[in-house]
């Protein structure tokens, strides 16, 4: 969110409401679940973002969006400036190359009687890419090779590869088209964790190669930590703190994020007296979310004004945003340089957070 | 006297494409009151170990062989009528996936209730009341209510309280615990784990942690055996594993997580290569194909498990002299790099 000039994918107030409906002849529409609820977030060229968040906050539906596998209800999405929300036709398809998605499970994401290498040339020939025959046969096996795959195993089936090698051709195929910008949608939580590092070295190297920008979207918070620049946490459709990697952690913000940290198990034996901070209850419904701050109905710090006004986005300087009323690990003097980032929901309240 | 004593256990089942030793001869113990960890990746075995002590392993197809001897008795040899009197009393079990484990049809009270009254004598009343405690005592809130919900109308962090609920309802003295938060969000996971803690602490019993998660045992096991290609390559105190690890697969592991309490500038190193078919597993070392430190004696001759330090309670299943492990161990603790240790501790290794 920090400089626009830079940015590639730039999110801006982003909706998307799942429309809940009654009645079989006159559907009616009795609510909606706010799976996404205005989400700003920028994405610059070569750069990693980790969006992270548990079950049920929104983020694949942020994923899915980008790649308009689903109509966003309001807000853009600018991609290199054209305004990828309401492409339709052409541009949309020009738009689609420049974005290619990666998706969580290997095993459902490749069509099971399809041949590798059909698998990967598919976009190219949906997009009119290389010659029919060996020029594309040649483009598919430099792929497999780029991606750990060997080029001998073209004719082969899906069933043949294990998880991390199907991973690797549902990367390889999303590479095809050379885009800028990446989704990765839980791309490694289905793997054991030394088929994980695998992908994980392919995906940055990858990136220093081609120069790619990722938005890494994930559960796991140790992976999202090592692979991203920057970082951003969501909750219930909205996106709670964005900070750079390395800061998040070190200085969270957000009391959501304290807690996401806290919980993470450390394979450390030595930290076993650091109790970590258990939320009370579940997420809520994002039918019928809490009013003000979403998180309040769980955050051991709620008060009164948590009911009554939604947070605004705070920017507490170098990269760093929260949207709480009562900022941890915020002093004085920082939150004298803060203000309301543009980025903040409109609904949100224009009233600045204090520091006990 | 340990209260569960697992020795030389072999499960193999006889499939189209052959026999799979799905477990190859693995020993431990677990004692009173304290929980062993077992650790490895997919297809392992650590699952089909746990099950097999429970005779659910139990078929035309599988071959069973060693001892599980618990409180004396060997629960591999008594009949399923017996062993129908341990499970769910005496030893119980929870699993990774909550929605599959609970029966959709019947309301939880009623499922934590048929527990109760399977093992114990007392009335449909006396039962019921218990499984509404039980609830109230895994942090279901309005556990009265509660439980007349069927499994579908909670969450799944809910589920799996019920799932714990269910498993501690006749006071077990050991519960098997298969993955039981893999399916859940870290929040919600960081509960269910403080839970059981909390209740194993309070009703004394002992623990068998499976899990695929370094920093979940790291936190949780007091002693921790690591699994590779159905058998134990390490087994030793949670502190010993993790501050001075003897096996080559251990290092691999620790080299291939991400820590979130580390700088992330530090590469990952994963292990290369795939885990082996059980069905034509490697000669010698199950480990060596991949094993970045492997000798000549690796692809013939078998390593068994042996102590190595730590006053007598850190095994390891490798060929590597112990001198050899400590300087590799001792460059890879500053820099995960196999190439570098190799150096560093000028070990010569065979040609692959």
């Amino acid at each position: 969110m920090s400089s626009s000039e830079t940015a590639l994918l730039e999110i801006k107030h982003l909706v998307k409401h799942f429309p809940l409906t009654k009645g079989i002849l006159f559907r009616k529409q009795v609510g909606a679940v706010q799976a996404v609820d205005d989400l700003s977030l920028s994405v610059a060229e070569g750069e990693t973002v980790g969006l992270v968040g548990e079950t049920g906050c929104g983020k694949s539906t942020v994923a899915r969006m980008l790649v308009r596998l689903l109509d966003p209800t309001s807000g853009e999405i600018r991609f290199d400036g054209d305004d990828l929300a309401s492409a339709k036709g052409g541009d949309l398809n020009t738009l689609r190359r420049e974005i290619q998605i990666v998706f969580q499970d290997p095993y459902s994401a490749l069509n099971p009687r399809k041949t590798v290498g059909a698998i990967i040339a598919d976009p190219l020939v949906i997009h009119g890419i290389g010659k029919e025959g060996d020029d594309r046969k040649r483009m598919v096996q430099e792929l497999m090779e780029q991606v750990g795959l060997s080029p001998e195993h073209y004719n082969r089936l899906p069933h043949e590869f294990s998880g991390g090698q199907r991973q690797r051709i549902g990367i390889a195929r999303a590479l095809a088209l050379r885009p800028k910008l990446i989704v990765l949608d839980e791309p490694v939580s289905a793997l054991d964790v030394s088929i994980q590092a695998q992908v994980v070295n392919l995906l940055s190297d990858l990136q220093k190669e081609r120069d790619l920008s990722y938005l890494f979207v994930a559960h796991d918070l140790s992976v999202v930590r090592h692979v991203s620049d920057r970082i951003a946490v969501m909750y219930l459709g909205k996106i709670v703190e964005v900070a750079p990697a390395e800061e998040i952690f070190e200085k969270p913000i957000h009391p959501y994020t304290l807690a996401l940290y806290s919980a993470v198990p450390k394979p450390d034996p030595s930290e076993r007296t650091e109790k970590p901070i258990r939320l009370e209850g579940d997420l809520p419904s994002p039918t019928d979310p809490p009013s003000g701050c979403r998180f309040r109905t769980r955050c051991p710090w709620a008060t009164d004004i948590c009911t009554k006004a939604e947070p605004p986005l705070v920017d507490y300087g170098g990269g760093h945003l929260a949207a709480c009323h009562h900022p941890r690990n915020v002093s004085r003097v920082d939150l004298e340089s803060a203000q309301i980032a543009p980025a903040s929901p409109i609904t949100a309240s224009d009233q600045m957070p204090a520091v006990e | 006297m340990s209260l569960l004593e697992v020795d030389n256990l072999r499960v193999a089942f006889d499939t189209e494409d052959g026999r799979v030793q799905a477990v190859d001869g693995i020993s431990f113990s677990v004692e009173k009151g304290k929980t062993l960890g077992i650790v490895g990746e997919s297809g392992c075995g650590k699952s089909v170990a746990s099950l097999t002590m429970l005779g659910l392993t139990r078929s035309m197809n599988s071959r069973i062989e060693g001892r599980v001897e618990f409180e004396g008795r060997d629960l591999l040899s008594i009949p399923e009528t017996d062993l129908e009197a341990i499970r769910g009393n005496e030893v119980s079990m929870i699993f990774q996936d909550p929605l599959s484990s609970l029966h959709p049809f019947f309301k939880i009270g009623h499922q934590l209730s048929e527990a109760v009254l399977t093992h114990r004598d007392v009335s449909k009343g006396e039962a019921a009341k218990l499984a509404v405690e039980m609830l109230d005592l895994v942090g279901i809130p309005n556990a009265e209510a509660r439980s007349h919900s069927y499994p579908h109308e909670f969450s799944g962090g809910m589920r799996q309280r019920v799932m714990i609920a269910m498993a501690l309802i006749n006071d077990p003295k050991l519960l098997i615990a298969d993955e039981p938060t893999t399916a859940l969000d870290v929040t919600t996971q960081a509960q269910i784990l403080g839970l059981i803690d909390d209740l194993q602490e309070e009703l004394g019993m002992s623990m068998i942690l499976i899990t695929h998660d370094l920093g979940v045992v790291a936190q949780n096991a007091d002693e921790i055996a690591v699994m590779y290609a159905g058998q134990i390559v390490e087994r030793s105190s949670v502190e010993e594993l993790f501050f001075s690890p003897q096996h080559p697969y251990t290092w691999g592991l620790l080299g291939s997580i991400p820590r979130i309490d580390r700088s992330s500038e530090e590469p990952l190193i994963p292990v290369t290569g795939q885990p082996p078919s059980l069905i034509h597993p490697p000669g010698g070392c199950r480990f060596h194909p991949r094993c970045p430190y492997v000798q000549e004696a690796c692809s013939t001759e078998q390593p068994s498990l042996e102590t190595t330090g730590g006053g007598g309670t850190h095994h390891s299943a490798c060929l590597l002299s112990e001198t050899e492990r400590k300087a590799l161990w001792a460059s890879l603790e500053k820099s995960p790099d196999p190439a570098s240790a190799i150096a560093a501790a000028e070990l010569k290794v065979a040609r692959r």
